[in-house]
């Protein structure tokens, strides 16, 4: 029965977001942190805004090995080395604010 | 359709650069079923309940920051007034301060930082227990840290209760004086028509209305707003309006999705969404700044108030779009303490205490931590009082008053009070203002409005 619950999961949509100056192995980094907790990416975009470069990566962590805890302590490792902006927050709050 | 890289990135600045997070989340307790003769027993059964769902609340709240990337700044709960639940006891001030330190004690053992709600609803009259517990509250609020304490002392059904407010004047010496820097004053409030949601400190309060437990939101950010306003420094007012509409909705919609699941992992019945601009001591989240990124040069000069008007409508009809259960005070602050533009336009004598009053009547709250000289006579503080609760009890809205008398301050020094409450500059008051008025006590009748049935 366990099992069977564990296998309807729901797709649980995360977005990462990277803000600071393009260079080169950010997608890189930010893969291989993903993989090492199992967590599959979807989707990413980037933009130049505002001079501003922006990239989002939208991914589905619900086999992730990690709590959202510890995602955002790795993340953090890797923003303090690449000197950028990164944040991880639950698609819902951008579906929230966006979408009526 | 999924959502776009530039959606993305305005929410993530709004976080990241604009201070826009979820101000506080306020669960509501009511305690009516621990009444008892017994004040032992009553008291166990308060500190029982508050340390558990306190504790509940905040581990749940740092869940919902890490999954969102908002940050939830204050964590709070309030309860019924405390005058009720101190019915059943002997009507002295050591059974008072007996349950302040125990909703103190509580509250600290949970992690929660202000417990609200150690007050009562006095408009029309007082029972032998208000009347013991107004008396309590100097030394109540100076032994403890945690609570918070406010009256309603007029509503426009009721009319005001100039007998109350007659005391409060001396309460508040009393109190200041028992306190550094008068700061005890900063957790008491005196409201007319308070609201039995508002999940702000330290006004908040678990109405005698509301369910065993509720939950309310409040969100902020100024800085948002300011943001949005700073951007568009061409458009007409109309446009201005609704710029700031949708960006409250967006910000309305976030504290709603917070709260509504914050509810459902407490088990407890989500109660509403407050938006109001508070703003905080942190560079760029200010009211003041948006009111003069909109155009005024200063706040307290002719035109902020007009600002101020266009400012909270937008806010309101954001937030009402935005969220079925918007509710509380909803609107704007307008703290002088907590707000750095605030104090630079008393500072530079462009904002005085006329003026403040005046912005007021467009507002939601009223006069709020504001400083005056520590030997400003209780009548006076009683007068302003009684004209701020008279503005809103003749307009049909929730106006309060937060007056902290500095001891040993004079007109133009700066009291630090620290942390989140700020510094401020002591406003001038008049030495003189009406202690007959005062001193006749008895009630204000209900304007003609309150007829209308």
């Amino acid at each position: 029965m366990a099992k069977k619950a564990k296998a309807a999961k729901q797709p649980q949509i995360c977005i990462v977001t990277v803000t600071g100056k393009d260079k080169v192995g950010i997608i890189a980094r930010l893969s291989v942190a993903m993989a090492e907790s199992n967590i599959n990416i979807i989707d990413v975009n980037q933009k130049i805004m505002e001079n501003y470069f922006v990239m989002t990566m939208a991914c589905d962590m619900a086999d992730a090995t990690l709590e959202i805890k510890g995602i955002n302590e790795k993340l953090a490792r890797i923003a303090e080395e690449m000197e950028l902006r990164i944040t991880f927050q639950h698609e819902n709050i951008f579906k929230a604010m966006h979408r009526v | 359709m999924r959502i776009s890289v530039e959606e993305v990135f305005e929410t993530v600045q709004m976080t990241m650069d604009q201070n826009f997070d979820i101000r506080t989340v306020t669960l509501g307790i009511n305690l009516k079923d621990c009444m008892d003769r017994d004040g032992k027993a009553f008291n166990k059964r308060v500190h029982d309940r508050i340390v558990k769902m306190g504790r509940q609340l905040n581990k749940f709240s740092g869940e919902l920051e890490s999954k969102y990337g908002v940050p939830i700044i204050n964590r709070r709960i309030s309860i019924t007034p405390a005058s009720i639940l101190l019915e059943p006891l002997p009507k002295t001030v050591p059974t008072v301060v007996k349950f302040a330190k125990t909703l103190d004690s509580a509250a600290g053992k949970a992690g929660i930082d202000f417990i609200g709600g150690f007050g009562g609803l006095i408009q029309k009259g007082m029972t032998a227990s208000d009347k013991n517990l107004l008396r309590a509250i100097p030394k109540a609020l100076s032994q403890t840290q945690r609570v918070c304490s406010f009256f309603n002392l007029g509503s426009t059904l009721a009319g005001l209760n100039m007998t109350a407010i007659e005391r409060v004047g001396h309460v508040l010496k009393d109190l200041a004086g028992m306190s550094e820097n008068g700061i005890g004053c900063a957790k008491l409030v005196v409201f007319a028509n308070a609201p039995e949601d508002n999940p702000f400190m330290a006004g908040a309060h678990h109405g005698v209305g509301e369910p065993d437990f509720s939950l309310n939101i409040g969100i902020s950010g100024p800085g948002v707003v300011r943001a949005v306003v700073a951007k568009n420094p061409d458009c007409d007012l109309t446009a201005l309006s609704e710029v700031i509409k949708r960006t409250v909705f967006k910000i309305t919609r976030a504290g709603e999705l917070v709260g509504r699941e914050m509810a459902e992992l407490m088990g407890v019945d989500f109660g509403i969404v407050d938006v109001s601009l508070a703003s905080t001591t942190a560079v760029g989240d200010s009211v003041a700044e948006i009111i003069e990124a909109m155009g005024v040069s200063q706040m307290g000069r002719p035109g902020s108030t007009a600002a101020l008007a266009l400012l909270i409508d937008a806010v309101k009809k954001g937030g009402a779009m935005a969220s079925g259960n918007v509710g509380g005070l909803s609107g704007t602050f307008i703290p002088v303490s907590e707000d750095l533009g605030m104090i630079r336009a008393v500072q530079n004598g462009s904002l005085t205490l006329d003026k403040l009053e005046a912005m007021t009547s467009v507002c939601s709250v009223g006069l709020d931590m504001f400083a005056v000289p520590g030997d400003t006579p209780g009548d006076v503080l009683s007068a302003i009082i009684a004209d701020e609760l008279a503005i809103g009890m003749a307009n049909n809205k929730t106006t309060g008053v937060r007056v902290i008398p500095v001891p040993g301050m004079k007109e133009g020094d700066i009291v630090h009070f620290g942390g989140l409450l700020g510094s401020a500059p002591i406003m001038g008051v008049p030495r003189e203002a009406s202690p007959d008025f005062i001193a006749r006590k008895g009630r204000i009748p209900a304007p003609i409005k309150a007829l209308r049935n």
